[in-house]
């Protein structure tokens, strides 16, 4: 049959509830964080990450040396002085790498959340006019996404200075369009919910919906994608640091201790490996991590694991 | 002893769930007469398609199942899946609210009716079982079935897809037909069609019938004897005139209070105050005590057993039972809908509210 | 009443229709079609889904008009379309000197405050991500009236449609389904309306909570003097609550009459057959009744029957008409007027039967 009702009604095909029995009622917030809490390579990946990130911001203040003072040591093996050995002119790589850390996840996190406010609402706008709104805005984000992010990011950073923040605002000039695909699609479903049709019906203005009623029922696919970002952020930080475009000393992030160190991978291995693991640490927790939440906004997504 | 083909004796089914163990259907029994139609009605929740899908052995391996379900004298609770899918069919057949749970979409009706009679006739040809499928779908009311036998299933309206279904439960001449809210999602003029066509496949089959509905109305037209169920139970059985003339559960009478009527005006109707309990962790006592007008003491210590009131065929679960000879749901009931003072207040406020009106006249 | 002018508050009232009082929502020749897309990329429109073609009729003050139908008769979209949630294709929909139809969005919001619609799913017409108060709240701080008497205001709300007030901060989905559709009902309420409209309110609950919330329905009516728009499927609900009722069939109205009148002598043969089609309640009752059964489905409304709409499924039609009468059925839409049986019907061999 035709359906001939009016869009986002049922007509009479009655939604019965058909739970045939009602278990305990919970919120949204607690079933997920409930399936959360059972993945436990998230919840693993959640404790490590966590414990990085306190080690990143709280141990340079307990730390007794900074990653800007030299030291009389050059060149020193991992020690109980230095746990992490030091370099050619001296710094102490602990200091350095906690400093590194701290510089990549302030990126990564600036990153993360600048293209997730911009990617959310334009995705959100788009979605909910559809039509031409929709088709023009859309084609504007898939051009930011064909835009080799790379080449742009070090044209423009190239020109900054360098300073940690600016490095962010262009990669998240150029990551929101993914950000608004997904929100788009979110809210292209979610407008055709009986509670906006209530929402229009009460008098609400378009951006009441939206901010209101469509946002935050997007909240799911938007908490997920903004924490895949961070691991992204930090892969393209690292990156541009490597090759020199990103953050410049006397800063230092963890893309910038691995650059410096490749010419020492054989004679001070300690000094390429170790802010190496921490890139591959983090970007893979945040993965799990990333990974956990979906499973949990969205059981019905559940990938096979053990 | 009677000729019963279908027994089901204490049945109870159990899911264990991550808050506990929800007990979905507590101690079901009843008898089916061959040939004879029984009603269970119930509310959503209340247990009335656990306990159907029980006996066809089609719940999921999750839940837990005991009792004892007969079937002309076999037992059907722990036979094997081969011997089950055997009697499917043959010996009891289903049909489901959604017809599409039953039909294969990729297959033509024709070929889904014949594929039923090869199965269960082996030494049946392909072409008379064509020629049977023809014939039923005829039978069950489908226009120009020669045609139709070669639709799919998503090129028949939602109706037409339910006539298949029931020409497929009648293809092998079953002796109990279970029918799970088989027109709820149909228009009225497509039930009243389809029920029809049940009582066709029952005529011609001479099959017992098991209809469960929550529509009080399909049951008093097509069924025997009724049960009605609440909480997972049992909670009061009889002939149809007992339980729609003479109810003696105060459930019962306040499901038939709280139904609107076309054929004649009431005043007021009477709805049950509350909702059905969780079947989670079910607390000691009769299950419908806190929404009982009747409650008293007793209702909260002890549940009260199947029991006759009346006469011996028909049973009631209330302690009271006696107290509802002759007695409407409207003198037992509250007829309660807004709160008298709050609608009060309200109206008055409404009263001196400024008119909201003339704001904004068009300029 | 004074003439009619251009500025005339309302229209004549349609004769017949048996409406008492003013009228407050007039509807005319309302139609909405909703254009079929092609399959592709390119996507064109190769026809149209006629939803609701030339309905008219009066909802007076203080009344409950029952609009029924089965699915795809189009009686949501009339009332989608009378709200203006849905632009109509033609007709006028006028509200105290408003022409509904034309006005924006931003000029019918004001509007918004007095005609309000409570949802049939009670599921899915309440964001599951804010607070009952919140849902309650919406339409006060919606129209800019969230003062500080807003919260005491929402808790006498929640009270007058039966609901804990304790219970404002839960959120929807802690409630039954009949809680719910409270909850929907204080909403449209907030800001006191003079129009609701009805779209299927009880027919996702079960029977015993769909009782609560009918009367709850009556006593505001009868307390408040709101104007009821009851759209359902359920005869015998309509039969219960509206004074009025319109039968709607493939998007047209085929019969408008007092509820008493229509339940007792229906006269279109498309009303006949609905009526006869509800199973009542009453074992002897119901097996001795006379059933008018019909044939086969509903006719798609991209390419609805010529003529008279319900040909193809009328028993009148196949049965009782010589072929000469049939010629009108095919070639002439039956208007909807009052045949001499004291309301007005679209058949043109209407003929009450008692069937009750």
């Amino acid at each position: 049959m035709t359906d001939i009702e009016a869009p986002g009604s049922a007509g009479t095909g009655l939604p019965r509830a058909d739970h045939e029995f009602t278990v305990r009622h919970r919120t949204q917030t607690q079933l997920v964080l409930r399936r959360f809490v059972r993945h436990r390579a998230a919840m693993v990946s959640l404790v490590v990450f966590v414990l990085i990130v306190l080690w990143a911001f709280i141990g340079p203040h307990l730390w007794h040396y900074s990653y800007q003072k030299y030291t009389a040591d050059n060149s020193q093996a991992p020690s109980w002085k230095h746990p992490f050995g030091t370099n050619a002119s001296g710094y102490d790589a602990y200091a350095q790498v906690m400093r590194g850390t701290q510089t990549s996840l302030e990126v990564a996190i600036l990153i993360a959340l600048g293209s997730t406010v911009v990617g959310a609402v334009w995705g959100a706008v788009a979605g909910f006019y559809r039509g031409v709104v929709d088709a023009v805005m859309m084609r504007i984000a898939d051009l930011v996404l064909t835009l080799p992010l790379f080449a742009i990011a070090l044209v423009i950073s190239s020109r900054s200075g360098g300073a940690w923040y600016w490095i962010a605002v262009v990669i998240a000039g150029l990551t929101w369009a993914y950000v608004s695909r997904v929100v788009r699609s979110a809210v292209l479903s979610l407008r055709e919910k009986e509670f906006v049709e209530a929402a229009r019906a009460l008098g609400a203005s378009d951006a009441w919906i939206i901010f209101r009623h469509l946002l935050p029922n997007a909240l799911g696919p938007i908490i997920v994608n903004a924490t895949v970002l961070v691991a992204t952020g930090i892969l393209t930080e690292t990156a541009l640091s490597f090759v020199g475009f990103g953050v410049q000393p006397p800063d230092t992030s963890l893309g910038l201790l691995v650059s410096q160190a490749q010419t020492a991978v054989d004679t001070r291995p300690w000094l390429f490996y170790i802010p190496g693991f921490f890139i591959i640490a983090i970007a893979l927790t945040i993965n799990f991590i990333g990974d956990g939440l979906r499973d949990a906004f969205d059981p019905r997504q559940q990938r096979v694991r053990q | 002893m009677t000729d019963s083909v279908l027994e089901v004796h204490d049945l109870n089914v159990e899911f264990p769930t991550e808050d506990g163990t929800v007990r979905a259907v507590r101690g079901v029994g009843y008898r089916l007469e061959r040939g004879e139609s029984l009603g269970i009605v119930g509310e959503s929740g209340s247990g009335k398609s656990v306990t159907a899908l029980a006996v066809m052995g089609l719940l999921p391996g999750t839940a837990r199942v005991r009792g004892s379900v007969r079937f002309e004298g076999t037992e059907l609770l722990g036979l094997s899946d081969a011997r089950l899918s055997d009697l499917r069919g043959s010996g009891v057949a289903m049909i489901f609210q959604d017809p599409m749970t039953s039909l294969n979409p990729v297959y033509s009706v024709g070929y889904q009716i014949s594929e039923t009679l090869l199965r269960h006739n082996p030494g049946m040809r392909s072409r008379a079982a064509r020629a049977r499928a023809v014939e039923l779908l005829g039978t069950v009311g489908i226009p120009s079935p020669e045609r139709r036998v070669d639709n799919y299933p998503h090129e028949l309206s939602g109706g037409m897809r339910q006539r298949v279904v029931i020409a497929i439960a009648m293809a092998n001449d079953p002796d109990v037909i279970i029918a799970d809210e088989p027109t709820t999602a149909l228009d009225v003029t497509v039930q009243a069609q389809i029920l029809e066509a049940l009582e066709t496949a029952r005529a011609e089959t001479g099959a017992a019938l098991v209809l469960i509905t929550h529509d009080l109305g399909v049951v008093a037209g097509h069924t025997d004897r009724v049960a009605v169920m609440y909480a997972g139970r049992i909670v009061e059985t009889g002939s149809v005139e007992d339980i729609f003339y003479t109810p003696r559960m105060p459930y019962t009478l306040g499901l038939l209070g709280s139904l609107p009527r076309l054929d004649r005006e009431e005043e007021r109707l009477t709805p049950i105050t509350g909702s059905p309990p969780s079947l989670l962790n079910l607390p000691p006592g009769c299950p419908f005590a806190p929404r009982c007008p009747l409650r008293r003491e007793t209702c909260d210590r002890t549940e009260p057993p199947l029991r006759p009131a009346g006469h011996a065929a028909h049973l009631s679960a209330c302690h009271f039972a006696d107290e509802l000879v002759g007695t409407g749901a409207g003198e037992v009931f509250d007829t309660a809908g807004a709160d008298t003072e709050a609608l009060a207040r309200f109206a008055d406020t409404a009263a001196q509210a400024p008119s909201t009106h003339a704001e904004e006249d068009p300029a | 009443m004074s003439a009619p002018t251009e500025a005339a508050a309302s229209l004549p009232p349609l004769p017949g229709h048996g409406g008492r009082g003013e009228p407050v929502l007039q509807v005319r020749d309302l139609v909405k079609h909703f254009p079929v897309m092609s399959r592709g990329v390119v996507r064109r429109r190769v026809g149209d889904v006629h939803a609701v073609c030339g309905v008219s009729f009066d909802l007076y003050e203080n009344e409950t008009l029952g609009l029924v139908g089965e699915s795809g008769s189009g009686k949501t979209t009339v009332s989608r379309t009378i709200l203006n949630l849905e632009t109509a294709t033609s007709g006028r929909v006028r509200y105290r000197g408003h022409e509904l139809t034309e006005l924006s969005r931003r000029r019918m919001r004001p509007l918004r405050r007095e005609l309000q619609i409570v949802f049939q799913d009670p599921y899915a017409s309440l964001d599951p991500r804010i607070s009952v108060h919140d849902i309650v709240a919406e339409p006060l701080r919606i129209h800019g009236r969230y003062g500080p008497e807003a919260a005491g205001e929402v808790r006498e709300l929640l009270r007058l449609v039966g609901l804990n007030p304790e219970h404002a901060n839960r959120f929807a989905h802690e409630f039954s389904g009949g809680q719910r559709q409270r909850i929907g009902i204080a909403r449209a309420l907030a800001l006191r309306p003079k129009v609701v409209v009805l779209d299927e309110p009880v027919s996702a609950l079960d029977v015993s909570i769909q009782a609560g919330v009918l009367n709850l329905l009556m006593d505001l009516q009868g307390e408040l003097g709101l104007s009821f728009l009851f759209v359902a499927h359920d005869l015998s609900v309509m039969r219960h609550v509206a004074r009025r009722v319109a039968v709607m069939y493939l998007g047209r109205l085929v019969e408008v009459a007092p509820a008493a009148t229509l339940f007792a002598r229906p006269a279109h043969p498309y009303t006949q057959a609905l009526v006869s089609a509800i199973p009542l309640p009453d074992p002897r009752k119901e097996r001795a009744r006379r059933r008018i059964v019909v044939q086969g489905d509903v006719p798609s409304p991209v390419r609805p029957p010529s003529g008279c709409r319900f040909r193809t499924r009328c028993p009148k039609f196949a049965h009782q008409l010589t072929d000469a009468e049939r010629t009108a059925c095919v070639e002439q839409v039956p208007e909807l007027a009052d045949r001499g049986g004291g309301h007005p019907v679209a058949c043109h061999y209407a003929e009450s039967v008692a069937l009750l």
